[in-house]
């Protein structure tokens, strides 16, 4: 993969934020050197602390450093963070309010290598649920840099899901990115291809191919999960009529799921989700094959997108 | 060390003794609660809060007073007659605790209750907790010292051991954890529900210094926190040994009175045990 990684980018941007705050710290799980907080750690050692393979600690020691006026960045696997340690997340992070910042690495199928334990693909569900919690899929490595000093200038509970791989490039730096206001990245007529993390980008090669086939699809990233941009997907609903969700999770609670409820409650449209459709995910060569195994593909995401067109003209005719 | 004069240790026992009864109060009240680890506690908290703690009631926010946390949050009761006792807010508040308008929640939430810390409920948060506190002090070459009270039926938690390492493998000396041994928890003896013991070793073999008291003797229970501010080169646990239910004769040692509230028959009794009011 010649892109630069999500976590790569993540690692390099909290270590050069760390100058500019000397309030940043890190935590990891003796996971430094898979998520890449090791740079922080290299630059300032001071500043890090390693807990070992202990997950509900490290949420429990970056509360405690969140409590003394710190703000910390705990790194970890957000399959371990969002199961094993979810408790502590909910109880001593969201219901507690304190200001952790929660860099869960490894989301998705990007460790492909290591199989379903590994894989992420409920961590969005999960999360998205806790009262309190801000919840980040950043697009691609560039993106995953721009909301490091974002994330620490936010006061609350934040959870930005960062991948092991790189992803197609889709942020341009410059396009305004806030906390929950989503990113027209492609205009277009014919219906909405909204997405996040790694699927923004194939979802932007989704869109490329059905213009070739004559349908004009937009093209939102919803980076923010919670708060979710509900303006900007009824907008799109409105304006296009029929929406399809693409995001490298299950289709069970997350990124589908808070769209599908925003539809329901303010502009009803057919709508298709592209996600894992609940089932765990095998090993595979790299991340692009395995997602394209797992029903992931850029066809999986055309293939809906004629399927909800069927849907909303049919629709028109009654 | 400072020596304790007779009157101070007087001073400490009555404070103790207020707080069981306002603690039973507070429950018999609210109609919930958790009598027999608040009472066990007493001891404890009136030699946190009426002498060690440097904490300040008029600015619960001032950034150099020392932290507590009450790892063991069902014994709020204990908590919030500590703190309304020291100032920190007027015990009537809980007149209608319980009421969903009473800010003061059921367990401990830090937004609501001045002088609470952190917010806590769910057993083996503390010492992890405070561990990071800890951290936070030495990054900011603080002075203030960070304190939690947990259950002994808490460590059971593979959490406590977790943030146990971490507090070691940083030297925190800072950090002082108290353990209410108390010996019963909700289902039974915590050596019949799940054995604790070697509970000394274990903390030790954890790298901690650990000091054995009489949880309920005030004097010992400020020398032991005196003795963990003079250790520098790890924490401190004080395994304090104690009564469930401390006080009041039908309450002790019986898992029942873990989490059961009194009634008014049983409140006029334990306060007439306690010396609050004259029997007849």
């Amino acid at each position: 993969m010649a892109e630069l990684s999500m976590r790569e980018a993540y690692g390099r941007a909290l270590a050069e934020y760390g100058a500019q705050n000397e309030r940043v710290v890190a935590v990891d799980v003796d996971t430094a050197a898979s998520t890449l907080s090791i740079f922080f750690a290299q630059k300032y050692p001071d500043r890090f602390f390693n807990v070992g393979i202990a997950e509900p600690c490290m949420v429990d020691i970056g509360v405690g450093l969140a409590l003394g006026g710190y703000i910390p960045f705990i790194n970890g696997f957000a399959s371990l963070l969002s199961l094993r340690a979810l408790e502590q997340i909910r109880t001593a992070v969201c219901y507690a309010r304190t200001n952790v910042k929660i860099a869960a690495s490894y989301a998705g199928l990007s460790d492909f290598k290591d199989g379903a334990t590994h894989y992420s693909i409920t961590d969005l569900a999960n999360l998205r649920a806790l009262p309190e919690m801000t919840v980040i899929v950043p697009a691609d490595a560039a993106q995953s840099a721009a909301w490091v000093p974002l994330a620490a200038a936010f006061e609350g509970p934040l959870y930005l899901r960062l991948n092991r791989a790189g992803a197609l490039p889709a942020y341009q730096p410059g396009m305004p990115l806030q906390i929950g206001k989503g990113l027209t990245h492609r205009p277009g007529r014919d219906l909405t291809l909204a997405a996040c993390g790694a699927m923004v980008g194939r979802s932007l090669l989704a869109a490329e191919q059905l213009a070739s086939q004559g349908i004009d699809a937009r093209v939102i990233e919803l980076h923010t999960l919670k708060p979710l941009d509900r303006e900007l997907i009824a907008q799109a609903a409105e304006e296009t009529g029929a929406l399809v969700t693409a995001e490298e999770h299950s289709i069970i609670g997350g990124l589908g799921s808070a769209v599908a409820e925003a539809l329901a409650e303010t502009c009803p449209v057919p709508l298709e989700r592209v996600g894992i459709r609940d089932h765990f995910c095998p090993t595979g060569r790299d991340p692009d094959r395995l997602m394209d195994a797992c029903g992931l593909a850029v066809a999986d995401i055309t293939a809906a997108a004629q399927r909800v067109l069927r849907r909303k003209q049919s629709g028109m005719k009654q | 060390m400072k020596i304790l004069t007779p009157e101070e240790i007087s001073r400490l026992e009555e404070i103790a003794r207020q707080l069981r009864a306002d603690s039973l109060r507070l429950i018999h009240r609210r109609g919930a609660g958790h009598p027999g680890g608040a009472l066990s506690a007493a001891e404890i908290m009136a030699a946190l809060y009426f002498q060690v703690l440097r904490v300040d009631p008029q600015r619960p926010d001032w950034p150099e007073r020392d932290r507590f946390i009450l790892s063991k949050g069902h014994a709020s009761a204990v908590l919030y007659a500590a703190l309304a006792r020291r100032g920190f807010f007027n015990l009537a508040e809980l007149d209608n605790w319980g009421e969903v308008d009473c800010p003061h929640q059921g367990h401990p939430d830090r937004f609501k209750t001045p002088g609470v810390e952190m917010t806590s409920g769910i057993l083996g948060h503390g010492v992890a907790v405070g561990a990071g506190l800890a951290l936070a002090a030495r990054l900011d070459h603080a002075a203030w010292r960070t304190y939690v009270l947990l259950g002994d039926g808490e460590c059971q938690a593979g959490l406590v051991w977790e943030g146990a390492a971490a507090a070691a493998k940083y030297r925190l000396s800072t950090l002082t954890a108290l353990v209410d041994y108390n010996d019963v928890q909700l289902d039974g003896p915590v050596h019949e529900v799940m054995p604790v013991e070697p509970l000394a070793a274990k903390w030790r073999a954890w790298g901690w210094h650990v000091l054995e008291i009489n949880g309920h003797n005030v004097r010992q229970v400020v020398e032991g926190l005196q003795t963990a501010a003079e250790i520098h080169d790890r924490p401190t646990v004080l395994i304090c040994h104690t009564t469930k239910g401390k006080g009041v004769s039908y309450m002790e040692n019986q898992s029942y009175w873990h989490g059961n509230v009194p009634n008014a028959d049983q409140l006029r009794q334990a306060l007439v045990e306690l010396g609050e009011v004259q029997n007849g």
